[in-house]
C-alpha cells in the first residue's frame, strides 16, 4: 500500500481504508466506562487551543501535573491506608509499615466508629475492630499513634460523619505529645456528600452535617494551617460503581459545594482552598484512569479561578490521593490481583498522583496478612524506582488519546455539572437520590455485561481454571472485642462524669445554635474522656439522624 | 410448577445488616431478582437482626439475601438464623452474599444457610438457585 505518485488520497485515507480492510476483534472497543475508543487517534482529535489546554506542569490550567517538578523533585508519598482490631495493634501496624520505607500513615476505623457507636453498642456487635481499628474515646486515639511523632510524620484519617470529634481527639492526641495544632500536618477525609452518595456511612441528615463539617474546615483555616480539612472522594463513588465521568463530575461537584459553602460562611477562598485535597480511585483502564486525573485538574483550577475568583495560584491546584480500585480485585485466582494493582496503580502515577495507596491481593477475601500489604508497597517501589516512570514529567503528554479522552471526559463532567445545577445544586441534587441512582444503573449496566461475557474478567468469567484456592488470610481475634469494650468501660469509670456530662450539655446547647462552631465544644469534649457515641447521641438529640430512601 | 411461573411468585427480601454500607452488590442482585420476575423488598442499610427478620415476617417472604462486606457475617448470620427459627420461620430460604472466606462457609451452611455467594458470582447462577430452592419447599 505504498502510496503511489498519482494517488490523491492522503496517508490517513491510506491507513483508513487499509484498516477497514482488515478484520477486527469481535469485542466492545469502549472504555470500562462505556466510552467508544477509536481505533487510532490523530492530531485531528486534539483541541484547537490545545496547546494552551495541555500547558505545562505547575502551570494553569494544570493538566501536566500541580508541580513544576512533579516526581524529577520528589517521589509521590507511599501511603497504605491501614487499621485493625485495638488501637495498640494497628499502632504496630504503623510501626511496620514505617520501617518499611513507607513515608506517610493513613488510618481505618471500624464500622462502629464509621457509624459514631462506641465499641459496646448493640449495633456494634461483630463489628468491633473488623474493617479498621477501634477508637472510642482520646486514649484509644493516643494509644493509635504512641512512638510516632505527630509532629514530623503527616496523618491520614478516613472517616467522615464523626470527623470533627476523631479531629478533636488526634489534636488532643497531639497535645499530649506537646505537638500544637499549627504543626499537625495530614488529612481527614471528612467529606459528607459522598457518603450520602456512595460510602452510606453517616450520622446526621445532610444539612446539619454540612454545617458539622463547615465548623471543622472554619476551625481548620484559623487553626491548622498545615492540615488539609477535607478530602473530597471519588473513590468511594467509583466503588459503588459509577463510570470515570460521574466519579469525576460529582467529586468536583461535591468539592464546588464545600467552596460555596465556605465563601457563604464568611472566609476567603484563598483562605481554605489550598488546603483542600482529593482522593480518587485508580480503575483498570488505564488511559480513561489517566485522563480523568488530568481532566479534572483542569477543571478544578478553571473553576477555582474563574467562578469563584481565587487569586492565589495555590488554591487552583488539585492535589489528589489514589487507591487502587478494591472492587477491581477478584476472590478468583486472587494472585491474579497483584497485576491489576501494578497497572492501576501505575495509572495513577502517569496521572500525577501525590500519593498512593495500592491495594493488597487479598483483599476480595479478608482484610489483608502483613505479607500481602508488604507486597503491594513493593508494588509502588518498583513502579517508584525500576520503570523508569517517574524520570520526566507526565510522560503522556501530548498523546493524541490520552489528550483526546481528556477533553471528552471534561465534557462529559461539564455536562453533569448543568444537570445538577438545574436540580438546584450538590445538596439538592443529593437529596432527591440523582448521583445515586445515576451510580446504581452504571453499576448494573456494567455487571450485566460482566454476566453476559461482554466484557472479561480474567478468573472470573474467562479464563477460569486453575484457581490456586486458599491463600493464608488475615483473621481477626474473637477476644478482641471483649477487649475493646473493657478498655472503653475502664475510661468510663476512671473519668470524671460530671464533666463529661457538663461539656456534652454545653455542646448540645451550641448545636441547637445557629452559627456556634462547634470545633471548641468538640475539643473540650474530648478532654473529658467522652465517648465517640456519645457525642454523636447528644449531637443527634438536636439533629436526629438520617434514614435513605434506597433507590435501586 | 414450571421455574417461570415460581419465579413470578418468589417474594426476596434483600438486606443489609450491620454498619457496612457497601450497597453496590445488594441493589445489583435486587434489581436482578425484580428482573427476573421476583418481588424484591430491599430493606436498605444498617440493618439489625431483628429487623431483618420483621422485614421477613410482615413481608411473608419465601427467601432472605443477606449481603455483608464487613467481616460481621460469623456474628451476624448465626443471629438472624436463631431469631427466624425463634418465630418459628423454617423454610425461608436464606443465602449470603459478600467477602465470606471459604473456611467458613461450610460453617454458615452447618446452620441453615442454603448458599454463599462470594465475590464474582453471576446475578443468573442467584437467580437460578432461587428459583430452584423456592421451589424445593414444601407448599405453603
Amino acid at each position: 500500500m505504498a502510496k503511489i505518485p498519482d494517488d490523491e488520497r492522503s496517508p490517513e485515507q491510506l491507513w483508513r481504508e487499509a484498516f477497514d480492510a482488515t478484520p477486527q476483534r469481535d469485542v466492545p472497543f469502549t472504555t470500562l466506562s462505556g466510552t467508544p475508543v477509536e481505533p487510532l487517534y490523530t492530531e485531528a482529535d486534539l483541541a484547537a487551543n490545545a496547546a494552551e489546554q495541555i500547558g505545562l506542569p505547575g502551570q494553569y490550567p494544570f493538566t501536566r501535573g500541580v508541580y513544576p517538578s512533579m516526581y524529577r523533585g520528589r517521589l509521590w508519598t507511599m501511603r497504605q491506608f491501614a487499621g485493625f482490631g485495638s488501637a495498640e495493634e494497628t499502632n504496630a501496624r504503623f510501626h511496620y509499615l514505617l520501617d518499611h520505607g513507607q513515608t506517610g500513615l493513613s488510618t481505618a476505623f471500624d464500622m462502629p466508629s464509621l457509624m459514631g457507636h462506641d465499641s459496646d453498642s448493640p449495633l456494634s456487635l461483630g463489628e468491633v475492630g473488623r474493617e479498621g481499628v477501634a477508637v472510642d474515646t482520646v486514649e484509644d486515639m493516643t494509644t493509635l499513634y504512641k512512638g510516632i511523632d505527630l509532629g514530623e510524620v503527616s496523618v491520614s484519617m478516613t472517616i467522615n460523619a464523626p470527623a470533627a470529634i476523631m479531629l478533636a481527639y488526634y489534636v488532643v492526641a497531639a497535645e499530649r505529645q506537646g505537638v500544637p495544632p499549627q504543626q499537625l500536618a495530614g488529612t481527614i477525609q471528612a467529606d459528607i456528600l459522598k457518603e450520602y452518595i456512595a460510602q452510606k456511612e453517616w450520622c446526621f441528615p445532610i444539612d446539619p452535617a454540612m454545617r458539622i463539617m463547615g465548623d471543622m474546615i472554619e476551625w481548620c483555616s484559623q487553626q491548622m494551617p498545615r492540615w488539609h480539612p477535607v478530602s473530597i472522594s471519588g473513590y468511594h463513588i467509583r466503588e459503588a460503581g459509577s463510570t470515570a465521568a460521574q466519579e469525576l463530575a460529582f467529586t468536583l461537584k461535591d468539592g464546588l459545594t464545600y467552596v460555596e459553602q465556605a465563601i457563604e460562611r464568611g472566609l476567603d477562598v484563598d483562605d481554605f482552598a489550598p488546603r483542600l485535597s482529593f482522593f480518587f480511585n485508580a480503575q483498570i483502564d488505564f488511559f480513561e484512569e489517566i485522563a480523568k486525573y488530568r481532566a479534572a485538574r483542569r477543571i478544578w483550577a478553571r473553576e477555582l479561578k474563574e467562578s469563584f475568583g481565587a487569586k492565589n495560584p495555590k488554591s487552583w491546584l488539585m492535589r489528589f490521593h489514589t487507591q487502587t480500585a478494591g472492587v477491581s480485585l477478584t476472590a478468583q485466582q486472587p494472585l491474579n490481583n497483584v497485576v491489576r494493582t501494578a497497572i492501576e496503580a501505575l495509572a495513577g502515577v502517569l496521572g500525577g498522583t501525590q500519593s498512593l495507596h495500592t491495594n493488597s491481593y487479598d483483599e476480595a477475601l479478608a482484610l489483608p496478612t502483613e505479607d500481602a500489604v508488604r507486597l503491594a508497597l513493593r508494588t509502588q517501589q518498583i513502579i517508584a524506582d525500576e520503570t523508569g516512570v517517574a524520570s520526566t514529567i507526565d510522560p503522556l503528554g501530548g498523546s493524541y488519546f490520552v489528550e483526546a479522552l481528556t477533553d471528552k471526559i471534561e465534557a462529559e463532567a461539564y455536562e453533569y455539572f448543568k444537570k445538577i445545577d438545574a436540580l438546584g445544586g450538590m445538596v439538592a441534587a443529593v437529596k432527591a437520590n440523582y448521583p445515586q441512582r445515576e451510580i446504581a444503573d452504571a453499576s448494573y449496566e456494567l455487571q450485566q455485561e460482566i454476566d453476559s461475557g461482554r466484557r472479561v474478567v480474567v478468573g472470573v468469567n474467562a479464563f477460569t481454571e486453575g484457581d490456586e484456592g486458599q491463600t493464608a488470610l488475615h483473621r481477626s481475634d474473637p477476644a478482641m472485642e471483649r477487649g475493646q469494650v473493657d478498655r472503653l468501660n475502664a475510661v468510663r469509670a476512671g473519668r470524671d462524669s460530671a464533666a463529661v456530662e457538663a461539656s456534652l450539655i454545653k455542646l448540645r446547647e451550641a448545636a441547637a445554635r445557629e452559627g456556634a462552631n462547634l470545633m471548641p465544644l468538640l475539643l473540650d469534649c474530648t478532654r473529658t474522656d467522652a465517648s465517640e457515641g456519645e457525642i454523636v447521641q447528644a449531637l443527634q438529640e438536636v439533629f436526629g439522624n438520617y434514614t435513605e430512601s434506597p433507590v435501586f | 410448577m414450571t421455574a417461570a411461573t415460581s419465579t413470578q411468585k418468589i417474594r426476596v427480601v434483600v438486606a443489609k445488616p450491620g454498619l457496612d454500607g457497601h450497597d453496590r452488590g445488594a441493589k445489583i442482585i435486587a434489581r436482578a431478582l425484580r428482573d427476573a420476575g421476583m418481588e424484591v423488598i430491599y430493606t436498605g442499610l444498617h440493618q439489625t437482626p431483628e429487623q431483618i427478620v420483621e422485614t421477613v415476617v410482615q413481608e411473608d417472604a419465601d427467601a432472605v439475601g443477606l449481603s455483608i462486606l464487613s467481616g460481621a457475617h460469623m456474628t451476624l448470620v448465626p443471629k438472624i438464623v436463631e431469631l427466624l427459627r425463634a418465630q418459628g420461620i423454617e423454610d425461608v430460604v436464606v443465602t449470603v452474599g459478600g467477602t465470606i472466606p471459604a473456611d467458613d462457609i461450610p460453617q454458615l451452611e452447618e446452620l441453615g444457610v442454603a448458599a454463599v455467594f462470594t465475590p464474582g458470582a453471576p446475578t443468573q447462577e442467584i437467580i437460578d438457585f432461587l428459583v430452584s430452592a423456592v421451589g424445593k419447599r414444601e407448599p405453603r
